[in-house]
């Protein structure tokens, strides 16, 4: 399909990189009336917001990287000391910072696509309007509303041996199913705390699809009506092309989440039984918090924050838009 | 083929049901359970009653909710705590994309660009340094006439507050929702004598509701549902947000209608509210820049 550009033809002018009216122009702006007013009042604007970002974002960020390198408590009276990559050298021989990764890469593995797929199955759902479409966008919004915390506690409950779960599961199976003690065995523990965390984010992802299908024109699916495309076909050749942006969106802030596993381990299973849920963030909060180790969490930290970039890097890659 | 479509769209109800059920049943327990004492709950559970209110029902675990735990305190806390970090949210944050939006201001690509650059890196990641760090700051204290400084920010409200107000996620939403604003607006009002500030306020501002109401969903919900921040800063009972009041129901015997009761007190302030703003927070996510 390439075609050449003849050299003789004449170029049409790109407009939409065409000098702005003269008075915003790069070169005379200076001379604009009212340029060091304006330079004035925005940088006045910006300020508060840059100045907050610098200091809680932007400043421990710098100070995590070198916190990481010291023997840095929270409350000490020993001047902090360079200790060198000590605090890696630990890290990276502590068994339970290797359990750790292997959990939250198994939680990511599975969040990310069973998530993804549901979100945008509810998405699809409520996508065109129809009578009751705001009760339905409602109840599949709710969980998200109800804090990670509460969620915690209540699926705690739940999953208990004699609770709910098990008390529905012995109910549609005719008594068959005697559910496991959930969350107190190393084996369903990791897969329990799968599917609340599902149960409570997918809304939210539901929301950013929808955003996306809205973006869709209603013209595509006119036209592709009118050549009697199937149900699939629609969707296959109209809805996911036209979902390429909020696919990756919503593929990096779903990782990004799911690495960062932390409520739910806290509030269900502090890491237990034998490891099998704890996780980078929750070890991290564990020595910087329970310990008072600064240093120690804030190399924990950095490991983490590497490992987010990587994968992001990875998605982006394998996302970017292939001419 | 009439038949064939409406029992198409039976059978997409049907899903969508499906779904509302599975989206609806925790919280119908939750809500159902506080009502009832831990006997009968245990009792129901083998039947459909577990999502009904019959039987023995009443406020009791409430009141003994606060009884246990200083509810009031708590929930006066994270209400204070949530408005004011919305409030100062959408002011400082839309100010910041007013400009960067709106206005020829010279550097403001890098700002934008670096501004946006925060959104990948993980709250959990700064958390530990961030406690360290707030443990260095000044606190300025008025006390009578005499203005004394002490340091340390742990264990007090703008620990809970102050870090949390710029965002970058709400600047890229108010941007986004500005650059949708025709510009000739201000122009307008500039011929007409406004200065910028006025410009943001008289004009810019009362057309951005949308985005305004969702910033403040996204602001407020974090807000009000901080755990791991303030388990790490506060030591104070009189400071403590509503989350961690949950650590009091496993201190001694667990009373589950207790908890149930507890957990449904601090989540229906949020459903009401968001059910309130549900509109224009859907609309507006929809229409503002999450297409990326």
């Amino acid at each position: 399909m390439a075609t050449v550009p003849l050299p003789t033809r004449p170029r049409v002018p790109d407009t939409s990189k065409a000098a702005p009216p003269p008075s915003y122009a790069k070169g005379n702006a200076r001379r604009r009336p009212g340029f060091r007013r304006e330079q004035f009042s925005g940088w006045g604007m910006i300020a508060p917001a840059a100045v907050l970002l610098l200091a809680f974002v932007f400043i421990p960020a710098i100070l995590g990287f070198g916190l990481a390198f010291t023997n840095a408590r929270l409350i000490s009276p020993r001047p902090i000391e360079f200790v060198g990559t000590d605090n890696f050298s630990r890290l990276f021989t502590d068994p339970t910072f290797y359990r750790a990764l292997l959990n939250v890469a198994y939680f990511t593995v599975v969040i990310v696509p069973v998530q993804s797929g549901l979100a945008l199955v509810m998405a699809l759902l409520i996508n065109k309007k129809f009578r009751g479409v705001n009760f339905f966008r409602t109840v599949y919004f709710l969980p998200v509303v109800t804090s990670m915390v509460v969620v915690s506690l209540l699926w705690l409950f739940m999953y208990r041996k004699d609770g709910l779960i098990n008390e529905i599961l012995s109910n549609v199976s005719f008594g068959l199913i005697h559910g496991p003690d959930w969350l107190g065995e190393p084996n369903t523990a990791m897969p329990a705390i799968i599917i609340l965390s599902i149960w409570q984010a997918a809304g939210f992802h539901m929301i950013i699809w929808l955003a996306g299908l809205q973006g869709i024109s209603g013209e595509l699916y006119e036209a592709s009506q009118l050549d009697g495309t199937s149900r699939w076909q629609q969707f296959r050749y109209v809805t996911w092309p036209g979902l390429f942006h909020t696919r990756s969106l919503v593929l990096v802030t779903i990782t990004i989440q799911a690495l960062g596993l932390f409520d739910q381990i806290s509030v269900m299973t502090q890491g237990g039984p034998m490891d099998s849920t704890t996780t980078i963030v929750y070890e991290a909060v564990r020595s910087g918090y329970r310990q008072q180790e600064t240093s120690y969490a804030s190399a924990i930290s950095l490991v983490f924050f590497v490992l987010v970039l990587i994968v992001s890097a990875v998605q982006r890659h394998l996302t970017r838009e292939k001419d | 083929m009439k038949n064939q479509l409406l029992l198409k769209n039976a059978g997409t109800m049907l899903v969508r049901v499906l779904f509302a059920v599975v989206a609806a049943f925790p919280i119908v327990f939750m809500l159902v359970s506080s009502l009832k004492p831990d006997q009968q709950i245990f009792g129901d559970m083998s039947s459909f009653a577990a999502f009904l209110p019959v039987g023995n029902i009443s406020f009791d675990n409430y009141a003994a909710v606060f009884d246990r735990v200083p509810a009031a305190r708590f929930l006066l806390n994270s209400v204070g705590v949530s408005t004011v970090t919305v409030i100062l949210g959408i002011f400082v944050n839309s100010l910041c994309a007013f400009a960067l939006s709106r206005m020829q201001v010279r550097g403001k690509k890098i700002v934008f660009t670096a501004i946006l650059a925060t959104l990948i890196v993980p709250f959990q990641t700064l958390a530990l340094p961030l406690v360290w760090w707030v443990n260095q700051l000044p606190y300025f204290e008025l006390n009578g006439f005499s203005l004394e400084i002490s340091k340390g920010w742990l264990d007090t409200y703008q620990v809970q507050i102050v870090p949390f107000i710029a965002n970058a996620f709400s600047i890229y939403l108010y941007h986004q929702y500005f650059e949708s604003i025709p510009k000739e607006l201000d122009e307008a009002a500039r011929i007409d004598g406004a200065g910028w500030f006025k410009i943001y306020r008289r004009v810019v501002m009362p057309l951005a509701g949308p985005a305004t109401a969702t910033v403040a969903i996204l602001t407020f919900l974090p807000a009000w549902n901080s755990y791991l921040w303030p388990l790490m800063v506060i030591q104070s009972e009189e400071l403590r947000p509503v989350m961690i009041g949950i650590q009091y129901f496993f201190q001694l015997n667990v009373s589950w209608g207790e908890v149930m009761a507890y957990a449904s007190l601090i989540t229906v302030p949020v459903v009401v509210l968001f059910i309130a703003f549900q509109r224009s927070f859907v609309n507006s996510i929809a229409s503002s820049g999450v297409k990326g």
